[in-house]
């Protein structure tokens, strides 16, 4: 049998990365890089870069990034909320998660956003835990009904409650990590237990350009001795916080990328992280940050492959949309990024879901984008010769009343070469006018509340669920929240 | 030079976003003892107002702008300390108190409008961004300031903008100054909701709506 090719989108030449890189260890060494965490100026200092404590620059030497990067994991493995099921965050594997910490919601019924409360926070994470191509859940909403200082742990609280599915999360104070890291080694049953089989990505993105906030910085070193993934986030705008060329986007995210490497490794020796980002092209005109355009899926391409090249997993920010409603663009911009992302075999895509430039969830979004990373999946699934012979021996006797559709090979195969989609419209015109000429976020609303409808929530145990309660309710109380919303 | 073409020269220069030209002729013009006032009037303004044209018709980006509206700035400093010297009261449009709201550290949008409104003759003082919402209100007081701008990029840092019209009102020193607000996560509900005066989507959008509330 012919080996089946994994079809593979490769933007830059070799020698492009290699300048890219060599240019990025450049400005690291020469202009440095602020650091405002007085923790990782410390691990700096006493690996011998010269730090000035007073600026909070650190300018960092290749040698010692080079043995940051020799330590960190070139594969990690997640697992979910059984323990069981586990994940390979590597290679050309790709994993979606619904794009992260939206502030609104897209009601359905209205067509307006609105600000998300627990109810569809609950909804999002069942919902997440029924779509088959959605392999991570996300900390996808901001629950506005409860207090702003306890609003990052209640959406993982909310998370670990309701889906079995690894979370990508992150933190939106210093204080947070610790009760989030609490819940998830609540679910594992110790913090030993939760290193050896991770439950769960932080986020952390630096400040362009060239810069660790304390915030971000701390969620590195926190993650990192907790035995957690940190995804390195960084984000540049094209022409506003990053240079206006692609190529020298890469550099600056690069550059900040290894700097959060570098803080992994110093605070943890082999701790796992992920070479990430959502950078973005900068729109000229309306000062905006459009997650749709090509030339923002092409950063995200092109570090994907440089993140590649230095044997770290990768992530993005792609197969999400600009538009404010389920309409063709939305449609055009998810399965253009969710494609391009799979194609490019970034390891973790986060975006199914997002509206309005990353601010924006939609259960009815969800669900289509559920059925375009079917698509993307088996679009890297390859062609396989699946037979040898191909079709020789099945044309043996070949008459033209020889009969497809019931051929013992057909019915072998269409699964599997085939796939059918419950969402896109592929009915006649008669038949979709007979079914009332739905517009496909009415079939996608209607397909959220059959899945809700149908499956009953994947709830986690009794006992951990008190456990994480119980850690919820202490945590809430030491910020003067007396009482949280009621569960559904 | 005739002072007509030097007027045209400005103005081109302006228009075309070069900087060390802007400056250069303004020299030229300190250096003829021309009318500074009417240098300004009739080169530099009908350049920036262009400008605001030519980005309206979709002609010009924000790289543009932002490029012409620092050759605004680098000529004035040239001209004011020479206005000062003559002691000439240039004709302010009014005065602004801008910055992003404490907790929030985006000043990209922030600096658009305040460079657009400072190249349209508004005098700005940019307090920069994670500013303490009673800095923005001392600030104002101290300079006899009529408007305080408020930026925020984040929903959670928005509230800021609230609280600063609250802290205005505990003062009383509410129908004193215009608040106007502007960020990604603000709009005209938002700015209704919480009494602002004003709201603006973008920074030539914010340079109309402050000549239309100065009723200029």
């Amino acid at each position: 049998m012919i080996k089946t090719i994994r079809p593979k989108l490769e933007l830059l030449s070799r020698r492009l990365i290699e300048k890219i890189i060599d240019e990025a260890y450049e400005i690291l060494d020469k202009q440095g890089i602020f650091v405002e965490n007085k923790e990782a100026l410390k691990l700096f200092s006493q690996a011998g870069m010269k730090v000035d404590k007073k600026t909070h620059r650190v300018h960092l030497k290749r040698r010692l990034v080079e043995k940051c990067l020799a330590t960190a994991p070139a594969v990690i493995k997640l697992y979910d909320r059984t323990g069981e099921r586990d994940y390979t965050v590597g290679g050309d594997e790709v994993h979606f998660d619904p794009g992260s910490a939206a502030v609104t919601i897209l009601d359905h019924k209205t067509g307006e956003e609105r600000k998300p409360e627990t109810k569809d926070l609950v909804d999002f994470s069942r919902l997440t835990e029924c779509l088959d191509n959605i392999h991570f859940q996300s900390t996808g909403l901001i629950s506005s009904d409860v207090p702003h200082p306890i609003a990052d742990i209640y959406r993982l609280y909310i998370g670990l409650i309701y889906s079995r599915k690894p979370v990508v999360t992150g933190t939106f104070r210093v204080e947070s990590f610790r009760p989030m890291k609490d819940l998830l080694a609540a679910v594992r049953g110790g913090n030993k237990e939760l290193a050896a089989k991770p439950l769960a990505i932080f986020d952390a993105c630096p400040s362009p350009p060239l810069k660790w906030s304390n915030l971000t910085t701390q969620s590195l070193i926190d993650a990192a001795r907790a035995g957690l993934p940190s995804e390195l986030i960084s984000m540049g705008m094209t022409g506003a916080t990053s240079l206006v060329t692609i190529s020298g986007t890469l550099v600056q995210h690069v550059a900040e990328n290894l700097c959060g490497v570098a803080i992994v490794q110093l605070a943890k020796k082999g701790a796992p992280v992920i070479f990430g980002g959502s950078p973005s092209s900068f729109d000229m005109r309306r000062g905006t940050t459009p997650m749709g355009a090509i030339e923002t899926m092409m950063i995200d391409a092109g570090y994907a492959q440089i993140g590649k090249y230095l044997n770290l997993p990768t992530h993005a920010y792609m197969g999400l949309s600009d538009a404010k409603t389920n309409d063709a663009q939305a449609g055009l911009e998810t399965g253009l990024g969710a494609v391009l992302g799979a194609l490019a075999g970034v390891n973790v895509i986060s975006g199914p879901g997002m509206l309005d430039f990353e601010s924006c969830q939609s259960l009815e979004k969800l669900v289509i984008d559920d059925e375009i990373c079917g698509m993307a999946y088996r679009l890297i699934a390859g062609i396989a010769q699946r037979e040898d012979p191909i079709a020789t021996d099945k044309f043996e006797g070949f008459t033209p009343e020889t009969q497809f559709l019931s051929m013992p090979h057909t019915k072998k195969w269409y699964r599997m070469e085939h796939s059918y989609p419950l969402i896109a419209d592929r009915d006649t015109y008669d038949a979709w006018v007979a079914l009332g000429r739905k517009p496909i976020a009415e079939r996608a609303s209607e397909h959220v509340e059959k899945i809700l409808r149908s499956n009953p929530p994947a709830l986690v145990e009794k006992d951990v669920r008190n456990e994480l309660t119980r850690i919820l309710t202490a945590y809430a109380k030491d910020n003067g929240i007396a009482s949280l919303p009621a569960l559904p | 030079m005739k002072k007509e073409e030097l007027f045209a020269r400005i103005e081109k220069a302006i228009i075309e976003g070069r900087k060390s030209e802007a400056e250069d002729l303004a020299r030229e013009a300190v250096k003829a003892k021309l009318d500074l006032t009417e240098v300004i009037e009739k080169g530099y303004v009908p350049g920036i107002q262009k400008v605001g044209d030519l980005w309206e018709k979709g002609d010009y980006f924000l790289p543009e702008l932002i490029t012409s509206a620092e050759c605004m700035k680098a000529a004035m400093a040239v001209l004011q300390p020479e206005l000062d010297k003559a002691k000439i009261q240039t004709r302010s449009r009014g005065k602004l108190v801008i910055g992003t709201v404490e907790g929030d550290i985006h000043d990209i949008g922030k600096n658009l409008v305040a460079s657009m409104l400072s190249a349209n003759g508004f005098d700005v003082v940019d307090l920069g961004a994670d500013v303490k919402l009673e800095k923005f209100i001392e600030k104002a007081e101290e300079t006899k300031a009529d408007f305080i701008c408020l930026s925020a990029l984040l929903t959670t840092t928005m509230l800021g903008q609230k609280k600063a019209i609250e802290l205005l009102k505990q003062k009383n020193l509410c129908g004193k100054f215009k608040v106007l607000v502007g960020g990604a996560p603000a709009n005209q509900k938002w700015a209704d909701e919480i009494g602002a005066d004003g709201y603006a989507e973008n920074a030539m959008l914010a340079v109309k709506m402050v000549k239309r509330l100065m009723g200029a």
